[in-house]
Protein backbone atom coordinates (compact mmCIF):
# COMPACT_ATOMS: atom_id res chain seq x y z
CA UNK A 1 0.00 0.00 0.00
CA UNK A 2 0.98 3.30 -0.62
CA UNK A 3 3.49 5.61 2.31
CA UNK A 4 2.60 9.54 2.76
CA UNK A 5 5.47 10.49 4.36
CA UNK A 6 3.93 14.53 5.06
CA UNK A 7 7.23 15.27 6.49
CA UNK A 8 9.40 14.71 3.56
CA UNK A 9 6.68 15.40 1.49
CA UNK A 10 6.75 12.19 -0.84
CA UNK A 11 4.53 9.13 -1.51
CA UNK A 12 5.58 5.92 -2.28
CA UNK A 13 3.89 3.47 -4.77
CA UNK A 14 4.34 -0.10 -5.22
CA UNK A 15 3.38 -1.14 -8.51
CA UNK A 16 4.32 -4.95 -9.90
CA UNK A 17 4.79 -6.51 -13.30
CA UNK A 18 2.97 -9.96 -13.62
CA UNK A 19 2.82 -12.45 -16.26
CA UNK A 20 4.13 -15.79 -17.34
CA UNK A 21 8.14 -16.75 -17.84
CA UNK A 22 9.79 -15.03 -20.57
CA UNK A 23 7.01 -12.79 -21.58
CA UNK A 24 9.20 -9.74 -20.90
CA UNK A 25 8.74 -8.25 -17.60
CA UNK A 26 12.09 -7.89 -16.41
CA UNK A 27 12.80 -6.43 -19.99
CA UNK A 28 10.01 -3.96 -19.24
CA UNK A 29 12.00 -2.97 -16.56
CA UNK A 30 15.36 -2.98 -18.08
CA UNK A 31 14.21 -0.50 -20.51
CA UNK A 32 12.58 1.77 -18.10
CA UNK A 33 15.87 2.14 -16.29
CA UNK A 34 18.10 2.68 -19.55
CA UNK A 35 16.14 5.51 -20.71
CA UNK A 36 15.64 7.34 -17.25
CA UNK A 37 17.70 9.80 -16.10
CA UNK A 38 20.30 9.06 -13.77
CA UNK A 39 18.45 11.28 -10.91
CA UNK A 40 15.04 9.57 -11.40
CA UNK A 41 16.13 6.31 -10.84
CA UNK A 42 17.97 4.08 -7.84
CA UNK A 43 19.75 0.94 -8.58
CA UNK A 44 18.13 -2.01 -10.41
CA UNK A 45 18.16 -5.09 -7.89
CA UNK A 46 17.63 -8.43 -9.76
CA UNK A 47 17.65 -11.60 -7.74
CA UNK A 48 18.06 -13.82 -10.64
CA UNK A 49 19.18 -17.35 -11.44
CA UNK A 50 22.81 -18.50 -13.12
CA UNK A 51 20.53 -18.01 -16.36
CA UNK A 52 19.29 -14.28 -15.68
CA UNK A 53 15.59 -16.06 -15.04
CA UNK A 54 13.97 -14.16 -12.18
CA UNK A 55 13.95 -15.69 -9.17
CA UNK A 56 12.51 -13.53 -6.84
CA UNK A 57 11.65 -10.30 -7.82
CA UNK A 58 13.55 -7.12 -9.95
CA UNK A 59 12.72 -4.43 -8.32
CA UNK A 60 13.76 -0.36 -9.44
CA UNK A 61 12.47 2.30 -7.89
CA UNK A 62 11.90 5.27 -10.27
CA UNK A 63 11.01 9.37 -9.34
CA UNK A 64 7.87 10.15 -11.46
CA UNK A 65 8.56 14.05 -10.59
CA UNK A 66 6.00 16.37 -8.65
CA UNK A 67 2.40 16.81 -7.66
CA UNK A 68 1.62 19.53 -6.35
CA UNK A 69 4.97 20.22 -3.95
CA UNK A 70 5.06 16.33 -3.52
CA UNK A 71 7.10 13.96 -5.13
CA UNK A 72 5.65 10.74 -6.29
CA UNK A 73 7.62 8.11 -6.17
CA UNK A 74 7.16 4.33 -7.73
CA UNK A 75 8.35 1.18 -6.41
CA UNK A 76 8.23 -1.50 -9.51
CA UNK A 77 8.45 -5.24 -9.13
CA UNK A 78 8.46 -7.80 -11.40
CA UNK A 79 7.58 -11.54 -10.41
CA UNK A 80 9.06 -14.78 -11.37
CA UNK A 81 6.98 -16.24 -13.74
CA UNK A 82 7.25 -20.00 -13.88
CA UNK A 83 4.79 -21.69 -12.27
CA UNK A 84 6.95 -23.25 -9.45
CA UNK A 85 7.83 -20.05 -8.08
CA UNK A 86 4.48 -19.66 -7.01
CA UNK A 87 5.09 -19.13 -3.09
CA UNK A 88 7.40 -16.54 -4.17
CA UNK A 89 4.80 -14.29 -6.59
CA UNK A 90 2.26 -14.30 -3.43
CA UNK A 91 5.31 -12.43 -1.28
CA UNK A 92 5.38 -10.18 -3.93
CA UNK A 93 1.97 -8.87 -4.41
CA UNK A 94 1.70 -8.08 -0.80
CA UNK A 95 1.36 -4.03 -0.36
CA UNK A 96 0.65 -3.98 -3.68
CA UNK A 97 -0.82 -0.40 -5.05
CA UNK A 98 -1.32 -1.51 -9.14
CA UNK A 99 -0.64 -4.60 -11.50
CA UNK A 100 0.46 -4.73 -14.97
CA UNK A 101 -0.30 -7.89 -16.97
CA UNK A 102 2.19 -8.59 -19.56
CA UNK A 103 0.97 -10.83 -21.58
CA UNK A 104 2.84 -12.86 -24.27
CA UNK A 105 1.36 -12.19 -27.90
CA UNK A 106 2.40 -15.36 -29.43
CA UNK A 107 -0.05 -18.33 -30.46
CA UNK A 108 2.23 -20.63 -28.84
CA UNK A 109 2.06 -18.75 -25.35
CA UNK A 110 -1.91 -18.22 -25.42
CA UNK A 111 -2.35 -21.12 -22.69
CA UNK A 112 0.73 -19.86 -20.32
CA UNK A 113 -1.15 -16.23 -20.24
CA UNK A 114 -4.36 -17.59 -19.55
CA UNK A 115 -3.22 -20.14 -16.72
CA UNK A 116 -0.86 -16.72 -15.48
CA UNK A 117 -3.76 -14.64 -15.77
CA UNK A 118 -6.09 -16.67 -13.14
CA UNK A 119 -2.83 -17.32 -11.09
CA UNK A 120 -2.79 -13.43 -10.41
CA UNK A 121 -6.30 -13.03 -9.89
CA UNK A 122 -6.40 -16.01 -7.33
CA UNK A 123 -3.12 -14.87 -5.72
CA UNK A 124 -4.31 -11.29 -5.16
CA UNK A 125 -7.90 -12.97 -3.69
CA UNK A 126 -5.55 -14.72 -1.25
CA UNK A 127 -4.13 -11.50 0.03
CA UNK A 128 -7.82 -10.12 -0.22
CA UNK A 129 -7.62 -7.83 -3.57
CA UNK A 130 -10.00 -7.95 -6.06
CA UNK A 131 -8.25 -7.21 -9.45
CA UNK A 132 -11.47 -5.69 -10.74
CA UNK A 133 -10.92 -3.09 -7.97
CA UNK A 134 -7.20 -2.68 -8.57
CA UNK A 135 -5.54 -0.10 -10.70
CA UNK A 136 -4.95 -2.53 -13.39
CA UNK A 137 -3.43 -2.58 -17.14
CA UNK A 138 -2.59 -5.08 -19.46
CA UNK A 139 0.47 -5.13 -21.87
CA UNK A 140 0.60 -7.13 -25.26
CA UNK A 141 4.46 -7.88 -25.45
CA UNK A 142 6.61 -8.97 -27.91
CA UNK A 143 4.50 -7.49 -30.83
CA UNK A 144 7.73 -7.88 -32.82
CA UNK A 145 7.31 -11.89 -33.15
CA UNK A 146 6.02 -13.45 -36.44
CA UNK A 147 3.34 -16.35 -34.73
CA UNK A 148 1.74 -13.36 -33.02
CA UNK A 149 -1.88 -13.40 -32.67
CA UNK A 150 -4.10 -10.41 -33.65
CA UNK A 151 -5.00 -7.62 -30.21
CA UNK A 152 -8.37 -8.41 -31.10
CA UNK A 153 -8.04 -11.96 -30.64
CA UNK A 154 -5.90 -11.46 -27.43
CA UNK A 155 -7.86 -9.02 -25.72
CA UNK A 156 -11.90 -10.80 -25.62
CA UNK A 157 -9.76 -13.50 -22.96
CA UNK A 158 -6.85 -11.94 -21.66
CA UNK A 159 -8.81 -8.60 -21.08
CA UNK A 160 -12.44 -9.44 -20.42
CA UNK A 161 -12.71 -6.63 -18.40
CA UNK A 162 -11.78 -4.00 -20.55
CA UNK A 163 -8.64 -2.11 -18.66
CA UNK A 164 -6.70 0.49 -20.78
CA UNK A 165 -4.33 -2.19 -22.98
CA UNK A 166 -1.05 -1.88 -24.31
CA UNK A 167 0.93 -3.16 -27.13
CA UNK A 168 4.84 -3.16 -26.98
CA UNK A 169 7.98 -4.55 -27.97
CA UNK A 170 10.16 -4.39 -24.72
CA UNK A 171 13.29 -5.16 -26.36
CA UNK A 172 12.90 -1.62 -28.20
CA UNK A 173 10.99 -0.10 -25.98
CA UNK A 174 7.91 0.38 -27.97
CA UNK A 175 4.65 0.91 -25.32
CA UNK A 176 6.64 0.46 -22.15
CA UNK A 177 6.09 3.97 -21.17
CA UNK A 178 2.72 4.09 -22.40
CA UNK A 179 2.23 1.08 -20.27
CA UNK A 180 3.81 2.36 -17.14
CA UNK A 181 1.90 5.90 -17.80
CA UNK A 182 -1.59 3.83 -17.91
CA UNK A 183 -0.82 2.00 -14.62
CA UNK A 184 0.63 5.29 -12.63
CA UNK A 185 -2.60 7.38 -14.21
CA UNK A 186 -4.35 4.72 -12.25
CA UNK A 187 -2.65 5.00 -9.25
CA UNK A 188 -2.82 8.31 -8.38
CA UNK A 189 -6.50 8.90 -9.50
CA UNK A 190 -6.97 5.81 -6.71
CA UNK A 191 -4.76 7.53 -4.28
CA UNK A 192 -7.58 10.60 -4.51
CA UNK A 193 -10.45 8.96 -4.28
CA UNK A 194 -11.98 8.66 -7.84
CA UNK B 1 -7.11 -5.22 3.51
CA UNK B 2 -4.19 -6.73 5.23
CA UNK B 3 -2.06 -3.81 4.90
CA UNK B 4 -3.70 -0.19 5.10
CA UNK B 5 -2.21 3.00 3.58
CA UNK B 6 0.97 4.13 5.94
CA UNK B 7 0.57 7.97 6.14
CA UNK B 8 3.11 9.72 8.74
CA UNK B 9 3.13 12.95 9.74
CA UNK B 10 6.07 15.36 11.25
CA UNK B 11 4.80 14.02 14.50
CA UNK B 12 5.36 10.85 14.18
CA UNK B 13 8.54 10.98 11.80
CA UNK B 14 9.97 13.10 14.52
CA UNK B 15 9.78 10.62 16.91
CA UNK B 16 10.16 7.55 15.08
CA UNK B 17 13.76 9.61 14.10
CA UNK B 18 14.62 10.12 18.18
CA UNK B 19 14.22 5.93 18.25
CA UNK B 20 16.20 5.27 15.36
CA UNK B 21 19.14 8.30 16.70
CA UNK B 22 18.96 6.88 19.97
CA UNK B 23 19.48 3.34 18.89
CA UNK B 24 22.10 4.44 17.26
CA UNK B 25 23.84 5.97 19.71
CA UNK B 26 23.41 3.27 22.56
CA UNK B 27 23.85 0.24 20.44
CA UNK B 28 27.20 1.97 19.38
CA UNK B 29 25.78 0.57 15.35
CA UNK B 30 26.85 1.35 12.28
CA UNK B 31 23.77 1.98 10.88
CA UNK B 32 19.83 2.23 11.73
CA UNK B 33 16.46 1.91 8.79
CA UNK B 34 13.11 2.06 9.87
CA UNK B 35 11.39 -0.17 6.73
CA UNK B 36 7.85 -1.02 5.99
CA UNK B 37 7.14 -4.51 5.54
CA UNK B 38 6.76 -3.46 1.88
CA UNK B 39 9.72 -2.14 1.30
CA UNK B 40 9.89 1.36 1.49
CA UNK B 41 12.58 3.48 4.45
CA UNK B 42 10.24 5.14 7.01
CA UNK B 43 13.58 6.53 8.38
CA UNK B 44 17.53 6.37 8.98
CA UNK B 45 19.84 7.12 11.64
CA UNK B 46 23.58 6.46 10.74
CA UNK B 47 23.69 6.35 6.65
CA UNK B 48 26.74 7.23 4.50
CA UNK B 49 26.64 8.39 1.25
CA UNK B 50 27.54 4.82 -0.03
CA UNK B 51 25.00 3.04 1.29
CA UNK B 52 21.88 2.76 -1.42
CA UNK B 53 19.25 2.83 1.47
CA UNK B 54 16.46 2.16 -0.98
CA UNK B 55 17.50 -1.43 -2.31
CA UNK B 56 18.63 -2.58 0.92
CA UNK B 57 15.09 -1.66 2.16
CA UNK B 58 13.63 -3.54 -0.52
CA UNK B 59 16.00 -6.77 0.16
CA UNK B 60 15.18 -6.53 3.72
CA UNK B 61 11.46 -6.73 3.20
CA UNK B 62 11.95 -9.33 0.26
CA UNK B 63 13.39 -11.41 3.13
CA UNK B 64 11.66 -10.76 6.23
CA UNK B 65 8.63 -12.11 3.41
CA UNK B 66 10.08 -14.73 2.28
CA UNK B 67 11.84 -15.80 6.22
CA UNK B 68 7.72 -15.34 7.02
CA UNK B 69 6.53 -17.92 4.36
CA UNK B 70 8.63 -20.64 5.35
CA UNK B 71 7.61 -19.45 8.61
CA UNK B 72 3.79 -20.13 7.23
CA UNK B 73 4.97 -23.46 5.74
CA UNK B 74 6.24 -24.94 9.00
CA UNK B 75 3.34 -23.76 10.79
CA UNK B 76 5.51 -21.65 13.05
CA UNK B 77 4.33 -18.31 13.84
CA UNK B 78 6.09 -15.47 12.31
CA UNK B 79 10.00 -15.20 12.85
CA UNK B 80 10.85 -12.17 15.25
CA UNK B 81 14.22 -11.78 14.29
CA UNK B 82 17.00 -12.78 12.47
CA UNK B 83 20.53 -12.02 12.41
CA UNK B 84 23.38 -12.15 9.69
CA UNK B 85 26.93 -12.49 10.49
CA UNK B 86 29.38 -11.13 8.07
CA UNK B 87 32.90 -10.54 8.33
CA UNK B 88 33.05 -7.18 9.06
CA UNK B 89 29.37 -6.28 9.31
CA UNK B 90 26.40 -7.74 10.79
CA UNK B 91 22.99 -7.73 10.07
CA UNK B 92 19.99 -7.44 13.34
CA UNK B 93 16.48 -7.16 11.71
CA UNK B 94 13.13 -7.45 13.90
CA UNK B 95 9.59 -7.09 13.06
CA UNK B 96 8.14 -3.97 14.78
CA UNK B 97 4.43 -3.83 15.22
CA UNK B 98 3.90 -6.82 12.66
CA UNK B 99 4.16 -4.06 10.24
CA UNK B 100 7.89 -2.73 10.57
CA UNK B 101 11.14 -4.21 10.32
CA UNK B 102 13.97 -2.70 12.15
CA UNK B 103 17.78 -3.13 10.94
CA UNK B 104 20.90 -2.96 12.67
CA UNK B 105 24.20 -2.94 11.03
CA UNK B 106 26.97 -3.36 13.41
CA UNK B 107 30.70 -3.57 13.18
CA UNK B 108 33.58 -4.88 15.96
CA UNK B 109 32.72 -1.45 17.67
CA UNK B 110 29.94 -2.97 19.63
CA UNK B 111 28.49 -6.44 20.14
CA UNK B 112 25.44 -8.63 19.55
CA UNK B 113 24.33 -8.76 22.75
CA UNK B 114 24.51 -4.83 23.43
CA UNK B 115 22.55 -4.23 20.00
CA UNK B 116 20.09 -7.02 21.38
CA UNK B 117 19.51 -5.13 24.72
CA UNK B 118 18.79 -1.99 22.67
CA UNK B 119 16.82 -3.00 20.22
CA UNK B 120 14.78 -4.46 23.00
CA UNK B 121 14.19 -0.93 24.16
CA UNK B 122 13.61 0.74 20.09
CA UNK B 123 11.36 -1.84 19.85
CA UNK B 124 9.06 -1.34 23.22
CA UNK B 125 8.97 2.38 21.79
CA UNK B 126 8.27 2.06 18.33
CA UNK B 127 5.32 -0.37 18.97
CA UNK B 128 4.04 2.71 20.90
CA UNK B 129 4.26 5.12 18.19
CA UNK B 130 3.10 2.51 15.78
CA UNK B 131 0.12 1.72 17.96
CA UNK B 132 -0.91 5.28 18.50
CA UNK B 133 -0.66 5.97 14.63
CA UNK B 134 -3.53 2.96 13.90
CA UNK B 135 -5.56 4.08 16.54
CA UNK B 136 -5.48 7.58 15.05
CA UNK B 137 -8.65 9.11 12.99
CA UNK B 138 -7.55 9.19 9.88
CA UNK B 139 -8.28 12.23 7.46
CA UNK B 140 -7.56 14.43 10.72
CA UNK B 141 -5.04 16.33 8.59
CA UNK B 142 -5.08 17.76 5.23
CA UNK B 143 -5.45 15.56 2.14
CA UNK B 144 -3.28 16.75 -0.66
CA UNK B 145 -4.25 14.27 -3.23
CA UNK B 146 -7.87 14.89 -3.40
CA UNK B 147 -7.09 18.13 -5.31
CA UNK B 148 -4.94 16.42 -8.20
CA UNK B 149 -5.93 16.75 -11.37
CA UNK B 150 -5.69 14.79 -14.79
CA UNK B 151 -3.67 17.76 -16.15
CA UNK B 152 -1.16 17.11 -13.15
CA UNK B 153 -1.08 13.58 -13.44
CA UNK B 154 -0.23 13.96 -17.31
CA UNK B 155 2.78 16.67 -16.79
CA UNK B 156 4.37 14.30 -14.52
CA UNK B 157 5.85 12.54 -17.41
CA UNK B 158 6.78 15.47 -19.02
CA UNK B 159 5.60 16.75 -22.64
N1 LIG C 1 11.44 -10.37 -29.82
C1 LIG C 1 11.18 -9.91 -28.59
N2 LIG C 1 11.79 -10.44 -27.53
C2 LIG C 1 11.51 -9.97 -26.30
C3 LIG C 1 10.58 -8.92 -26.10
N3 LIG C 1 10.51 -8.66 -24.77
C4 LIG C 1 11.36 -9.52 -24.17
N4 LIG C 1 11.97 -10.31 -25.09
C5 LIG C 1 12.95 -11.38 -24.85
O1 LIG C 1 12.30 -12.45 -24.18
C6 LIG C 1 13.16 -13.07 -23.26
C7 LIG C 1 12.54 -13.10 -21.87
O2 LIG C 1 12.39 -11.79 -21.38
P1 LIG C 1 12.35 -11.46 -19.83
O3 LIG C 1 12.16 -10.01 -19.71
O4 LIG C 1 13.52 -12.06 -19.13
O5 LIG C 1 11.04 -12.26 -19.40
P2 LIG C 1 10.40 -12.41 -17.95
O6 LIG C 1 10.54 -13.84 -17.60
O7 LIG C 1 8.96 -12.04 -18.16
O8 LIG C 1 11.10 -11.49 -17.01
C8 LIG C 1 14.46 -12.29 -23.29
O9 LIG C 1 15.36 -12.97 -24.13
C9 LIG C 1 14.05 -10.96 -23.91
O10 LIG C 1 15.10 -10.35 -24.61
C10 LIG C 1 9.92 -8.36 -27.25
O11 LIG C 1 9.09 -7.46 -27.19
N5 LIG C 1 10.27 -8.90 -28.47
MG1 LIG D 1 12.04 -11.91 -15.21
Amino acid sequence: MSFINYSAREINFKVVYYGPGLCGKTTNLEWIYKVSKPEAKGKMVSLATETERTLFFDFLPLDLGEIRGFKTRFHLYTVPGQVFYDASRKLILRGVDGVCFVADSQDARMDANLESLENLRHNLEEQGFNLDELPYVVQYNKRDMPEVLPVAELSPSLNPTQVPEFEAVAIDGTGVFETLKGLARQVIQKQRGS
Amino acid sequence: MLNPQLALYDEELTEIREVADRLHQDSRARTILIVDKNGQLIAASGVDAELDTTSLSSLVAGNVAATGGIAKLIEEEEFTGQYHEGKEISVHMTIVARRIILVVLFDKNTTQGLVRLRVKKANEALTGIFDALAAKPKGAQEDVFKEITDEDIDNLFGP
